[in-house]
């Protein structure tokens, strides 16, 4: 396979200016919201004290969780030494650190008190997961910059492999770390699970590919460059892949706690009579995000198709909010059962569901955080060399041990 | 030169005996500290609590300055909860509050180090060190954590608060440092009632040991074995 050259897009076209101002209209918003939240208070939120953690939380985890996802097709180029990847490596990357980036500006914004992150990066209780986050989130940022680093300029090259490698571990090191903040609540029936890790890891890498998908397929078209059949279909098929694993990991995880009495009420809750949270789950997250995707992904008459793969990566998207609706919100308003056996009632809300809807602050505040990571990945193809010049199919020509 | 000398040394002078009555007022306050020795716990005998009474509550309201309100943004730093059994109908109505756990998971997940343990048990949140994450409150088993959304006024100089912190029931920690019980427990004990005991369960000779190993006294999620320094009797 000869050399594929990366350019920077021209990004003077209205669809890119387009697409920057509103990315800018919804940063400002998003300041605006936090402004609105330090001074008037989280009261102005759907979050209560039943309801602690709400949207804010499901799109910057999302976002986290996405990151470390996008770094997959780059994981293909370095660590599994797929050739094919690599001229798609570079915008992996990048997307990696422009989604961390969006989901930490929401989780900081949404801070009781963001004005002291300070006192977050100083003081450490080592035993929280979330003092661990903070280094293997920085951490990430460090280990990717250099890896996009080696593969961006060529003096520097030869180290694109280790720096591959490396990256793939820290990421898989911090989606753990991401669904452990979870899987550690020893207290809410709905978490408390080990195997939460695991399935952060496979859902974040669907998530991340179908951003990567959407990112590619938006940008060839919009920078006119080739983008052969053959690439969409082998990346969407390896998606399918990993949508099928996601799909498996929330069975086993379900069926888990469907054979634990203790979890029954929870379960039946959230499958069966949970209202919103139900719907999300079935309809949205495994209808919509998971088996639509699968059929479009590996059809034959619809795989490899740009529009379909687009559609299909967007409803992978769209499920992959749903479900974090579900695992953060609908865990939360299932009541916590300090007396089985009994029916509670008190005045702060205890024995019933909590209901949550967001408000527009918080919307705001968390729509901030996709803007932030749009707006990055297209500063990123104006001003570096992320995307190659051709990804027609002869470009990337098979027979190159790639499979 | 001698001039600037003498005057900067007779302003640390002035400077010196102007702040030290501050210091040693301060001082012997600090010097006390908490000791490891006691473990401060109560006991609740929820056969001697009666649906409907609040006094606690009221009482814990009152003394640290919270509004009273029972709002889902409110914060509520101790609760009554009746229950009902479900196969017998029996009805039983206890307080709830932070259980001060030996094991307390709000400090474990707690990322700065705001959520902490006095050596004497007493769970409490620096209210520097918060950033209002709401970590605690997802880990707490028991919902006993509260986050201030809103502005403060008018607080309790003894008690301080923040908009945008996590705060829970601190077992009156002002009152027990100046050798008095919590408020819920006096309030308890003036309706006549005495349902809550409070004393160091590290002592065995206190009123709340000799009563425990009387009478027994359960821990509430003991699944979890998080040691609570809150126990109840009757459940």
């Amino acid at each position: 396979m000869a050399t594929i050259a990366l350019r920077e897009i021209e990004g003077r076209s209205r669809g890119w200016w387009g697409l920057f101002a509103l990315a800018g209209l919804l940063v400002l918003g998003m300041l605006f919201a936090w402004h609105a939240m330090e001074t008037r208070g989280h009261v102005i939120t759907g979050m209560t004290n039943q309801v602690v953690w709400g949207l804010p939380h499901v799109i910057a985890v999302f976002l986290i969780v996405a990151a470390s996802g996008a770094l997959n097709v780059a994981s293909a180029a370095s660590a599994f030494d797929k050739r094919f990847y690599k001229p798609l490596a570079p915008l992996s990357a990048w997307l990696a650190l422009v989604l961390l980036a969006g989901g930490l500006a929401v989780l900081g914004l949404d801070l009781g008190r963001s004005d002291r992150l300070v006192v977050a990066m100083t003081h450490f209780n080592f035993k929280s997961i979330f003092a661990w986050n903070m280094f293997l989130y920085s951490g990430f940022f460090a280990i990717v910059g250099a890896y996009l680093w080696t593969m961006l300029d060529r003096t520097v090259g030869r180290h694109a492999t280790l720096a591959g490698r490396v990256a793939f571990v820290w990421r898989l090191v911090l989606t753990t770390g991401t669904g452990s903040i979870f899987g550690f609540l020893v207290a809410r029936e709905a978490y408390a699970s080990a195997l939460l890790a695991p399935t952060f890891i496979v859902l974040s890498i669907a998530y991340g590919m179908a951003i990567y998908l959407l990112v590619l397929i938006g940008a060839c078209a919009g920078a006119g460059r080739p983008l052969g059949r053959g690439v969409v279909e082998r990346i969407g098929r390896l998606l399918g892949w990993f949508v099928l694993a996601g799909l498996y990991f929330v069975a086993v995880f379900h069926l888990t706690n469907l054979y634990l009495a203790k979890q029954a009420g929870v379960e039946r809750f959230l499958l069966l009579d949970g209202g919103v949270y139900t719907s999300l789950f079935w309809v949205v997250q495994v209808l919509l995000g998971s088996v639509v995707p699968l059929v479009i992904l590996w059809s034959p008459a619809t795989r490899g198709r740009r529009g379909a793969t687009v559609l299909a990566a967007a409803l992978v998207v769209l499920g992959g909010l749903a479900q974090m609706y579900v695992t953060i919100i609908g865990a939360q308003a299932w009541p916590l059962d300090l007396f089985p056996g009994y029916e509670m009632r008190s005045s702060f809300y205890d024995g019933v569901i909590h209901p949550y809807a967001p408000s527009l602050p918080e919307a705001v505040l968390a729509a901030g955080g996709l803007a932030i990571a749009l707006g990055g990945a297209l500063v990123g193809v104006k001003f570096l060399r992320l995307l190659p010049v051709s990804l027609a199919d002869e470009a990337l020509a098979p027979g190159d041990g790639a499979h | 030169m001698n001039g600037r000398r003498a005057f900067l040394g007779t302003a640390a002078a002035l400077g010196g005996v102007a702040i030290a009555p501050g210091l040693l007022l301060f001082e012997p306050a600090r010097a006390k500290g908490a000791s490891s020795k006691v473990r401060w716990g109560m006991l609740v005998d929820t056969t001697r609590c009666a649906e409907g009474c609040t006094a606690c509550v009221s009482a814990c309201n009152k003394e640290n300055g919270l509004s009273g309100g029972t709002g889902p943004d409110d914060s509520q730093w101790i609760r009554k909860i009746e229950l009902k059994e479900k196969t017998t109908g029996r009805t039983l109505s206890l307080p709830m509050m932070c259980q001060h756990c030996a094991e307390p998971p709000c400090v474990d997940v707690c990322p700065t180090g705001a959520s902490f343990k006095r050596a004497d048990g007493i769970v409490l949140v620096d209210r520097h060190l918060c950033i209002g994450c709401r970590y605690c409150m997802m880990a707490c088993p028991y919902k006993a954590r509260s986050f201030v959304h809103e502005p403060l006024h008018d607080q309790k100089p003894d008690v301080p608060r923040g908009q945008g912190c996590v705060e829970s029931c601190t077992l009156c920690v002002q009152r027990v440092d100046r050798g008095e019980g919590p408020a819920c427990v006096e309030a308890c004990k003036t309706e006549g009632r005495e349902a809550l005991l409070f004393g160091d369960l590290n002592d065995p000779n206190s009123a709340v040991s000799k009563r425990m190993r009387e009478r027994g006294a359960k821990q509430i999620r003991a699944d979890l074995q998080l040691d609570t320094g809150v126990r109840y009797q009757g459940i």
